[in-house]
């Protein structure tokens, strides 16, 4: 059996982006609190989870964490879970926080992949964007973690914005290529509920491309990087060569265990899912009264198996395994889906083709009946 | 006998019938006051919604007048809307005098001549009422003269009220007993009664609303219908209280139940003369007719694997509505289902709604459509009430198509509209009344399948709400129809096929195909949707196809939410009917009636 994936969620930021909607806070006065907090609800899966080969601190924003909590964080979790030898450890962080004194830090513990989130090259954009960093930033980071010797780096970016041009949009992913990231997401903008976004949208401002240019702007990206040797091996994700993909998210995609540590974060194993707290009070405060911050679970049926193998297999190259689905599926519909050019099959697998990645929102509903 | 008063309360929609009903029934004092509910005699969910009556129903309220003298006064409500004017005939026939209700700021309408017209047919007593006089939109001064002009009564009689707010309604009741004559007829007589409803109840079984014109009544007595001389034999007689009073003896002059262990009201024919299989009486009671359904459509599950849930649902449904025909239909488009008629559009809306309500159940309903016939050219008649059974061309002779005469009363203003509206509805020999300054009375003579098709809701957006429409079969006419064919991706939908007038065909197709349009959610790939007559494609619109619907992101997180998403457009996925590859929403075969999106 495939190893499982740890995932553990920072829940702060210094400020938030107006399109994001992970669970985070703009103020930091609760992070001693829930560095506390994981560390014993680690203390509670330990023994009873893993071996893991897979790390990711995501967030929010884990750079912002001191290098005494990063390493506190660290050596807990070694010391609590058996860990590969071989386990890709991948910290997300935002560029205005690699310092020269950060970067240094990263190297010393066990991070051997940082993604670093760019999110552009265009200061007009990351001001739209919210973000905190500008486009020289990202440029000193990316040099100083190619400067101390990261050779897994992975750059995130978001683009489809309103009013962006395709030439503009390229000649960030130009600039991002200089460094050679062995990792690269293109995440297409999309309006969350509950976001300032979304209230943008809602009073009626222009928040997307609309649907052809999104697609326009999809298949320009996949060619782009496809021309520079990457990998499109899932819908938003892009790998310089195969041994680039990021083991860690693809624990996710294909029903491989994975436990989430921290507040939101979900966790699944056997067929169970279950996510905890929201809240960073209330999930610091359940773990100090010594119970379990799970807010809820779900027990998967056969059938839901099936639509999440089918839905999440479909939005990667790998697709999904025949032998994979139990009972019932509608193959007579498979057939029609191969003819129209969105799949291919053949005697154990069934994988998209760009056009399936197109509309992979839709192909479970043909198959999944 | 001489203290009985049998009546009945007769209005336009809305001019306030139930509210004055209830009040009528609370001053009685057969109901305490904090038990009331409003709108007693309405006891269907969707006749309090729509504010309509479709059953009739009575009651009999005790009453002591001014002077002391105590009354049974039996007011039978009649069913307010045109599809039901049997109905109303019977319950009018029970009657000996009516309420005529005008509201006070609307005046006349045409169902309230309509209706005036059939109490006068049985030389009923009428006493005008002016209701709404609370309004302040009211006009009573202006009533009065329509009253007077368009309705020929003396509107010095006319009693001002506000039944909801109880003022005048004394002056009502006591307008009841003193105008309104005493039943006629003898209880030594053969028996003699009028069936003017019927309505189901499961544990006792049919139960028969009537009037007892001569005779008289035991249980234990055996009955006999004298349209079909079926006989039974009688559990229980009574009368309507809020729920029913059992009693010794129903006799002449009286109204109240019967209960003879009646399985369905299908048995029961409304208008037929009750009497008894000992002594029958010589002839029947006049006025009994057939019921014949004019407007046809055909009803099928979403789901195929629910024909049977239907065909119990349409069987329980049945014994409450005798007005309901149906048989068994297949489609292939839609698979098995059921042709069922219908005595207009209304009652094929409340068959609708109540089999889904009540019964839960998923419908599809096909293109309502009238009755049509074809003479052949070797000289045979058919009747087509289906589309699907629209004969070969070749052989037809000729197509005929029932017309109407529809009454249209409207503010003079709107004399334009609906004078364009009517021609584009191909109406004809078009006459006119004035029957007071400012209002007309429009008359046409016009194919039902017109109306059938949305000339109510265009009718009240034209007239602003202000015209007021009843009509009544005339005969049929020679018309050159087709058959008009849907085709969704070059695959024919029975199930949306019509007859249509052929100047009509292309106008229709092109509707259908925009209207399947806005329903028919995108795919993956393009549909084309297409109307033909015979071989020709006479209108053509495209769906075109999903460009891109995929998000950017699916994380641990995302990943339950994703999948509800999905499940819930799965659920909605099930409720559409494929065609080919295609998913049709049930709303879409209900959109193609529509003229316009609303």
């Amino acid at each position: 059996m495939e190893k499982a994936g740890l995932y553990l969620h920072v829940p702060f930021c210094r400020s938030k982006c107006p399109y994001c909607d992970f669970y985070s806070l703009a103020n930091g006065s609760f992070i001693e609190d829930w560095l506390d907090a994981i560390l014993s609800e680690m203390v509670h899966y330990r023994e009873r989870f893993g071996p893991f080969d897979t790390i990711y601190l995501g967030g929010g924003t884990p750079s912002l964490l001191s290098e005494s909590q990063l390493g506190a964080l660290m050596d807990a979790l070694f010391h609590h879970f058996h860990m590969d030898p071989q386990s890709e450890i991948t910290i997300e962080t935002n560029p205005g926080d690699l310092t020269a004194q950060m970067v240094k830090t990263l190297k010393k513990m066990a991070f051997n992949r940082v993604n670093v989130g760019v999110q552009s090259f265009n200061g007009g954009e990351l001001a739209f964007l919210g973000r905190r960093h500008g486009p020289g930033d990202a440029v000193e980071a990316l040099s100083r973690l190619r400067t101390a010797g990261f050779d897994n780096l992975g750059v995130d970016f978001i683009y489809g914005l309103p009013g962006q041009k395709m030439v503009g949009w390229l000649e960030t992913l130009e600039r991002a290529l200089s460094f050679g990231p062995e990792h690269v997401s293109c995440y297409q903008l999309t309006i969350e509920k509950g976001t300032p976004f979304w209230r943008l949208k809602e009073k009626g401002n222009p928040m997307s491309l609309g649907e052809k240019k999104e697609r326009e702007f999809f298949e320009g990206t996949s060619d782009f990087l496809r021309n520079w040797g990457y990998v499109h091996y899932e819908i938003s994700s892009f790998a310089r060569s195969p041994l680039y993909v990021c083991t860690h998210n693809e624990k996710y995609w294909h029903h491989v265990p994975y436990l989430g540590l921290g507040p939101s974060a979900h966790s699944f194993l056997d067929g169970r899912r279950w996510w905890n707290i929201r809240s960073v009070r209330n999930y610091c405060r359940v773990l100090k009264s010594g119970g379990a911050p799970v807010a809820g679970q779900e027990t998967l049926s056969r059938e839901q198996m099936n639509l999440e193998s089918v839905a999440l297999g479909l939005r990667t190259l790998k697709g999904f395994d025949r032998a994979e689905i139990h009972g019932s599926l509608a193959w007579k519909n498979l057939g029609d889906l191969e003819e129209m050019g969105f799949l291919r099959c053949d005697e154990t697998r069934v994988v998209p083709t760009r056009e399936g990645f197109l509309l992979a929102e839709h192909l479970p509903l043909y198959l999944c009946e | 006998m001489k203290n009985i008063r049998n009546f009945s309360i007769i209005a336009h929609i809305d001019h306030g019938k139930s509210t004055l009903a209830d009040r009528l029934i609370q001053k009685s004092g057969l109901v305490e006051e904090r038990k009331f509910r409003d709108q007693i005699l309405d006891n269907m969910d969707i006749e309090r919604e729509r504010g309509i009556t479709i059953k009739s129903q009575a009651i009999t309220l005790p009453y002591v007048n001014a002077e002391g003298e105590v009354f049974e006064l039996n007011l039978i409500d009649t069913p307010g809307h045109v599809d039901f004017s049997y109905e109303v005939s019977r319950a009018l026939a029970s009657c000996e005098g009516v309420l005529l209700l005008v509201d006070a700021s609307q005046g006349v309408q045409a169902q309230t001549v309509a209706n005036l017209y059939a109490a006068m047919e049985h030389d009923l007593e009428i006493i005008p009422i002016i209701n709404k006089i609370d309004l302040p939109s009211a006009d009573i001064e202006k009533v009065k003269e329509e009253i007077e002009v368009d309705l020929g009564l003396d509107s010095d009689l006319a009693i001002l009220c506000s039944a909801k707010e109880g003022t005048g309604v004394e002056e009502v009741l006591e307008a009841v007993t003193e105008l309104i004559p005493p039943p006629k007829g003898s209880r030594d007589d053969p028996l003699k009664a009028l069936i003017f409803d019927a309505h189901y109840d499961s544990f006792r079984g049919t139960i028969i609303s009537c009037r007892v014109f001569s005779g008289k009544l035991n249980p234990g007595e055996t009955i006999r219908f004298m349209s079909n001389v079926a006989t039974y034999k009688v559990e229980e007689v009574g009368i309507f209280r809020l729920v029913r009073e059992p009693k010794k003896v129903l006799s002449a002059g009286e109204v109240g139940y019967i209960i003879s262990g009646i399985k369905t009201v299908s048995d029961v024919r409304i208008g037929d003369t009750v009497t008894l299989e000992t002594r029958p009486a010589p002839e029947p009671l006049p006025g009994f007719k057939e019921v014949k359904p004019v407007v046809f459509s055909s009803i099928y599950p979403i789901s195929s694997d629910d024909y049977q849930s239907l065909s119990e649902a349409l069987e329980k449904y049945k014994l409450n509505d005798a007005a309901l025909v149906y048989q068994k239909d297949s489609s292939v488009a839609l698979g098995v289902g059921f042709r069922c008629g219908f005595l207009g559009l209304l009652h094929l809306e409340i068959v609708q709604e109540r089999l889904e309500r009540e019964f839960g159940q998923s419908l599809i309903m096909t293109v309502p459509t009238v009755r049509y016939q074809f003479i052949l050219t070797g000289g045979e008649k058919i009747w087509v009430n289906n589309p699907m059974d629209y004969p070969d061309p070749t052989t037809i002779d000729k197509g005929l198509e029932p017309f109407i005469r529809a009454s249209i009363m409207i503010p003079e203003r709107y004399m334009g509209v609906v004078m364009d509206l009517c021609l584009d509805r191909r109406g004809v020999n078009s006459r006119f009344n004035y029957p007071s300054p400012g209002r007309i009375e429009v008359q046409f003579d016009m194919p039902l399948a017109e109306v059938v098709y949305d000339f109510y809701d265009k009718l009240k957006t034209v007239t602003q709400g202000y015209g007021s429409f009843d009509y009544n079969l005339l005969d049929y006419r020679e018309s050159d129809l087709v058959k008009m064919d849907i085709l969704v991706n070059a695959e024919r939908v029975d199930a949306l096929s019509q007859i249509v007038f052929r100047e009509r065909g292309r106008g229709r197709a092109l509707q259908a195909c925009e209207r399947l349009r806005e329903e028919i959610p995108r795919h993956m790939f393009k549909i084309a949707i297409q109307g033909a007559v015979g071989g020709n494609i006479i209108a053509r619109k495209t769906i075109s196809p999903f460009r891109k619907d995929v998000t950017a992101k699916c994380y641990g997180g995302d990943i339950t939410r994703k999948r509800k998403l999905l499940e819930k457009q799965k659920k909605g996925k099930k409720r559409m009917k494929m065609i080919g590859s295609v998913s049709i929403p049930q709303s879409a075969f209900v959109a193609v009636l529509k003229s316009e999106t609303r």
